[in-house]
């Protein structure tokens, strides 16, 4: 079954389209990454997709209702971890997720039986009645993951849902994640650390200019759009070795900065090659398999988006 | 048919509330105590055609509906704004089957309903100082809620194109401070001069006025319909606008 379904969409603000004709389709069970540089359109395709927002143009159907004509209903089945945090400051953990249940019409004795199982689920088990204020960052978000369960939602939405956690925080919620999509849950999250999408991801789009570029599993969107070898060459030499040696060896060669990065589908004659300057201390190497960042970046290019 | 589902907003509010519960009620109370003891006796023995407490069962009149819309302006700005643009805590509502309009409305009654306590805390103290001579003194109860409505209603129109805190003092300086002074609050609109007689009648506070003082001496306001039906313009057009704006801002 089709748990959203976006066709055609399209939004504008001022006269520059953020979103400009947008097509996709979660099934269910399935995790759904958005992927795409600052700007790209991807909260606004998320809030058009709530309802949050009239669209200029096109369909969107999210759990069998029409959307935004129905989206309050649809809604009804759908959890969401915004990308700022924006837990009640005025209410405990317990009251945040009591009061949260409520604006879904769950009646109090549902939601005294399911907050202990959430509070479980989020680690935060004997941080009940602590305020918000007391709670770390990576807290935070483990309650604002628990609390879009609140009305175990079919279809997630997760904008950017590790951004500024340190590694540790991020990987818990990595497995809390996971652990749903075990249990049949539909996610869709957007995210620009590929890391986690390529961790995260069934399938993937990879968004800008308000268009989806490239749609496919982690693994045939960097079988079809890079070479699966990389080796990255750092130092006062590497200019001048690219120009002798690379650029002949290596299928493509890109310079963005400091660092001369060959893309080759076979690295063997570059890294035998760089194994000679070994001695050199103006030349050090990376030889590693090409991933997701690469393909992101041959994409959607290497300037800096503000 | 109009939703329900304001009422989860409200209960909201509420909660927060019930925890400061105390000191709230308790600055409701002193607050007009202070008023009508400290004016009522200080200026009210200045003034010997009204013979001291009957100028603290005047100032009583108008403190319900000078209390009102302060309660329901300071409620409608500062908190709303707080909860719509600081903590965000609308985004996360919305998000939920709720709608922004249930949200806004839920902010607009509740914003009246605090209000409503604070105009009756006076009407309480009033009575307590034996400044209510009749049951009549009763009707000044939807008075006050009509009142409320009126002045949520304003300043959630405020909220609405606010940037910042700092934009509030403005409404604050030119609409609230005004109609503080000049709306009969203190003293007989009939002591002002005639140009500013004549803006006080536009103003809603002045309508209020209109409505409580008779009715907290015992006596029936005249042209009561009139009053009432100012009230409830300022109420339903305001609330429209804010709306409005509110959609403007918020659904873009």
């Amino acid at each position: 079954m089709t748990q959203l379904r976006v066709e055609n969409l399209r939004k504008s603000y001022d006269g520059r389209e953020v979103v400009a004709g947008v097509n996709f389709a979660l099934a269910h069970g399935e995790c759904f990454g958005l992927l795409g540089p600052n700007g790209a359109g991807k909260t606004t395709t998320l809030r058009l997709t709530l309802g949050l927002t009239q669209p200029d143009g096109g369909r969107i159907t999210l759990l069998d209702h029409e959307v935004p004509a129905h989206a309050r209903e649809a809604r009804g089945r759908v959890g969401v971890v915004p990308q700022l945090d924006n837990l009640d400051p005025d209410f405990t953990v317990r009251e945040n997720l009591l009061v949260y249940g409520r604006y879904f019409d769950l009646p109090r004795a549902a939601l005294e039986a399911r907050i202990p199982e959430l509070l479980d689920y989020a680690q935060l088990g004997t941080r009940a009645d602590a305020r918000i204020q007391t709670l770390s960052g990576g807290m935070k978000r483990r309650l604002t993951l628990a609390r879009a369960l609140i009305n175990d939602p079919d279809l997630l939405f997760l904008d950017e849902p590790t951004t500024g956690l340190d590694p540790q925080a991020r990987h818990v919620i990595w497995e809390r994640l996971r652990q749903l999509t075990l249990r049949g849950k539909t996610l869709l999250l957007t995210t620009h650390f590929m890391e986690e999408a390529e961790r995260l991801c069934h399938r993937l789009a990879i968004m800008d200019h308000g268009r989806i570029i490239a749609i496919g599993t982690p693994r045939e969107l960097i079988a079809a759009h890079i070479e699966p070898e990389v080796v990255e060459v750092y130092g006062d030499g590497a200019d001048a070795w690219s120009a002798a040696a690379g650029k002949q060896l290596a299928e493509r060669c890109e310079k963005p900065g400091e660092t001369v990065f060959c893309y080759t589908r076979d690295a063997h004659a570059l890294v035998a090659n760089l194994a000679h300057h070994d001695a050199r201390t103006d030349i050090r190497y990376l030889h590693r398999r090409a991933n997701l960042e690469d393909v992101f970046l041959k994409l959607t290019g290497r300037d800096l988006r503000d | 048919m109009p939703s329900l589902r304001f009422l989860h907003v409200w209960r909201r509010n509420l909660l927060v509330w019930r925890k400061l519960a105390l000191p709230s009620v308790l600055g409701n109370l002193a607050d007009p105590l202070l008023y009508m003891v400290g004016l009522g006796y200080g200026l009210g023995s200045l003034m010997p055609q009204m013979q001291g407490g009957g100028y603290m069962a005047f100032l009583a009149g108008g403190v319900v509906c000078s209390a009102t819309m302060m309660t329901a302006s300071f409620e409608a700005m500062y908190s709303a704004f707080s909860r719509m643009h600081v903590q965000r805590t609308w985004d996360a509502i919305i998000n939920a089957p709720l709608t922004l309009n249930d949200v806004i409305m839920g902010e607009w009654i509740w914003a009246a309903s605090k209000a409503l306590l604070s105009g009756c805390a006076v009407l309480l103290v009033a009575a307590v100082l034996g400044l209510v001579p009749s049951l009549m003194a009763l009707w000044i109860v939807p008075v006050i809620l009509l009142t409320g409505l009126a002045f949520s209603a304003l300043a959630l129109i405020i909220t609405a194109l606010s940037p910042s805190y700092d934009f509030f003092s403005y409404y604050f300086t030119l609409a609230i401070t005004p109609m503080m002074l000049l709306c009969g609050v203190f003293f007989p609109l009939e002591q002002l001069p005639g140009a500013i007689h004549a803006l006080a009648q536009a103003l809603p506070l002045t309508h209020a006025v209109a409505l409580a003082r008779p009715l907290m001496n015992g006596v029936l306001p005249a042209l009561a319909w009139l009053h009432i039906l100012v009230l409830a313009l300022y109420a339903g057009i305001g609330y429209a606008c804010a709306r409005h704006l509110l959609n403007k801002r918020l659904l873009k």
